[in-house]
């Protein structure tokens, strides 16, 4: 288990938080930029000394202001990629995963990177040096590097954002089954709800300094505790299983019951993603009508005001959260423990494959 | 009209003629022949392996204090860092023969440690090691500015990495930062080795002129010029070369550097 908690001024900003991770679960923290997120991570490694705080890691304290504990980060084992992966571009590729193999026999120390890279796809470039490889390719000898030292805890910093759209797709998929794999604790920051809710088993919000809500991304998005909250998480996140129909849509059995359909094609566990704002609201038990593909019957849990707009909390099978405008929301009476029915179109509806 | 390119044009030309001039005639006053007659005479060679020696054990001195030195500048804040600095660049604007008596009176016999110096046993003025501590003294700060700029140009996340993968501080300054801020270390090193060669005002000053044990090249052709002109550009035409040759160098390496990251 990992546990970070540190209040401390930092320019402008009072970082205050309070975090933790159970062992082979990944914490992702997801807030604006200058909102405090890579500060969390280097108090965690020993980068950034806070005014007070606290870091346990696997039953060891690497930091107690109050006892005056302070481990340096290299007695810390922590696996750490950073945005930019900090690659050394003095060294060939299996150099830099062998870097922290020190006081192990040279053919050892290449022998274990070789294994690295080639757990990652990357056993062919191991002579290549940083500055020839790829943004993707590049990840993959980081994080290679960063697993090296079999690390207590792994901390990644917006890994995904040095890399183009193209390649991060595929290196989403990639870094979500290495943090499958991995039994440790990891904590993760990103600026991108959508990549926190993929990546993250839970993910914390922050916004100046502060976690303001904590919770699975499907508690986030459908139960916002802050208009914040509901303005960032952005999309509404389930999950199910995915199978192909005769129809040429894709048909996801939701857990938990209920069924949609969508334009995307999977097949096996997936994520199914829709913004709130492509969710209608009808009252419960009207006849169907129109050519929305997927309906399910919801019970209304909050009613929160983002501006001209008006989100909703909704109790179905697995949360969701609709946004519709004041004017309809005033329309149609909305308040909570009201039977309604939330639709949207199959065109709408995202697929990830988990 | 397009007179502005033609200015721009004309700067350069009087610009290079003015500086190379000098140089070529050197080698177009002195014919090959006479430049290795005048080698063998009155210890030219003796000044030219002085030079040599204590240029190299100055640079040594440098490279060994500067670098730990520049590092910690370049990494660390402090209260006072900005006079810290000013202070050890101040050699770069001292007049030559100011640094000379200024080490006098901190070094030489009657100087502030000269008791100490002397009770240690150690022989500065008149000797050898005097030239070394002059060399070392107005060349240092061409290394030691550039060796900060150096690194702090290094991506600081670098030295994170390092740490964070189980690497000390000390082995990570070795293995990481130093290979990155190489080439600008090694241009640091060129400046101060082509000033240490030509270094004249302070050495004089201080360690004195003696063949074979005080007098480098620089005071070699001095006093020379006056009367044996040939021994005097002969001994220049030699400077010249060895200076011409670690410019070029320096240029080499820094394109192997950079040659260095693309793509094999």
């Amino acid at each position: 288990m990992l546990r970070v908690e540190a209040r401390t001024r930092l320019g402008a900003l009072t970082l205050d938080v309070a975090l933790e991770v159970e062992a082979g679960m990944c914490l992702a923290v997801a807030g604006p930029s200058g909102a405090g997120k890579t500060s969390v991570l280097r108090v965690a490694a020993g980068l950034l000394r806070p005014e007070h705080g606290l870091v346990e890691a696997g039953g060891e304290t690497w930091l107690d202001t109050r006892r005056g504990v302070d481990l340096p980060p290299e007695r810390r084992r922590c696996g750490y990629l950073f945005q930019e992966y900090a690659l050394f571009p003095n060294m060939t590729a299996w150099q830099n995963v062998a870097y922290p193999l020190s006081g192990v026999p040279r053919r050892e120390r290449h022998r274990r990177a070789l294994e690295l890279l080639e757990r990652f796809g990357m056993a062919e470039l191991a002579e290549a040096r940083p500055g020839t490889l790829s943004g993707g390719e590049r990840q993959r000898v980081a994080l290679a590097r960063a697993l090296a030292r079999r690390p207590g805890v792994l901390l990644l910093d917006e890994p995904l954002a040095a890399l183009d759209a193209r390649t991060r797709a595929g290196a989403l998929r990639e870094l979500g089954s290495v943090l499958r794999e991995v039994e440790v604790p990891a904590l993760l920051v990103t600026h991108d709800f959508a990549e926190a809710a993929q990546l993250g088993d839970r993910v914390g919000v922050i916004d100046a300094g502060t976690v303001v809500q904590e919770g699975t991304p499907s508690e986030l998005a459908a139960t916002p505790r802050s208009a914040f909250v509901a303005d960032f998480t952005g999309a509404v996140v389930l999950t199910g299983t995915a199978r192909g129909g005769a129809d040429g849509l894709t048909h996801v059995e939701l857990d938990g019951g209920g069924a949609v359909a969508s334009t995307d094609r999977a097949e096996g566990p997936v994520a199914v993603s829709i913004y709130p704002w492509e969710i209608a609201i009808e009252p419960a038990g009207e006849a169907r009508h129109g050519s929305t593909q997927n309906r399910l019957a919801a019970e209304v849990l909050s009613v929160t005001t983002v501006g001209n707009r008006v989100r909703l909390g909704l109790a179905a099978p697995q949360p969701l959260a609709a946004e519709v405008t004041r004017a309809s929301a005033e329309t149609l009476g909305l308040r909570a423990g009201l039977h309604v029915t939330a639709s949207w179109k199959a065109a709408a509806t995202r697929l990830v494959g988990l | 009209m397009r007179w502005f390119p033609a200015a721009l044009g004309l700067a350069l030309a009087v610009a290079l003629t003015f500086l190379t001039l000098p140089v070529v005639a050197i080698f177009v006053d002195s014919s090959p022949g006479q430049l290795l007659d005048s080698l063998g005479h009155r210890g030219a060679l003796d000044a030219l392996w002085l030079s040599l020696r204590t240029t190299a054990a100055a640079l040594a001195i440098i490279v060994v204090v500067g670098t730990p030195a520049a590092y910690l500048l370049a990494t660390r804040s402090f209260p006072g860092k900005a006079i810290v600095v000013t202070l050890i660049e101040l050699p770069l604007v001292l007049p030559p023969a100011a640094a000379g008596i200024a080490l006098l009176a901190a070094l030489g016999p009657e100087g502030l440690l000269g008791g100490a110096i002397d009770a240690a046993g150690i022989e500065l003025t008149l000797a050898t090691a005097g030239v070394v501590v002059a060399l070392t003294f107005v060349a240092s700060p061409f290394y030691v500015r550039q060796a900060i700029g150096a690194f702090a140009s290094v991506d600081r996340t670098l030295l994170d990495a390092s740490r964070t993968l189980g690497v000390s501080e000390a082995r990570g300054f070795a293995r990481v930062m130093i290979p990155a801020a190489m080439p600008g270390l090694v241009a640091g090193g060129a400046l101060a080795l082509g000033r240490a060669l030509g270094e004249f005002g302070a050495t004089l000053m201080f360690a004195g002129s003696f063949q074979g044990i005080t007098q480098t090249v620089p005071l070699a052709i001095y006093d020379r010029f006056s009367t044996d002109f040939p021994a005097a550009l002969a001994l220049s035409a030699v400077l010249v070369a060895v200076s011409a040759a670690i410019l070029l160098s320096v240029k080499l390496v820094q394109g192997s550097e950079v040659l260095g990251g693309a793509p094999r």
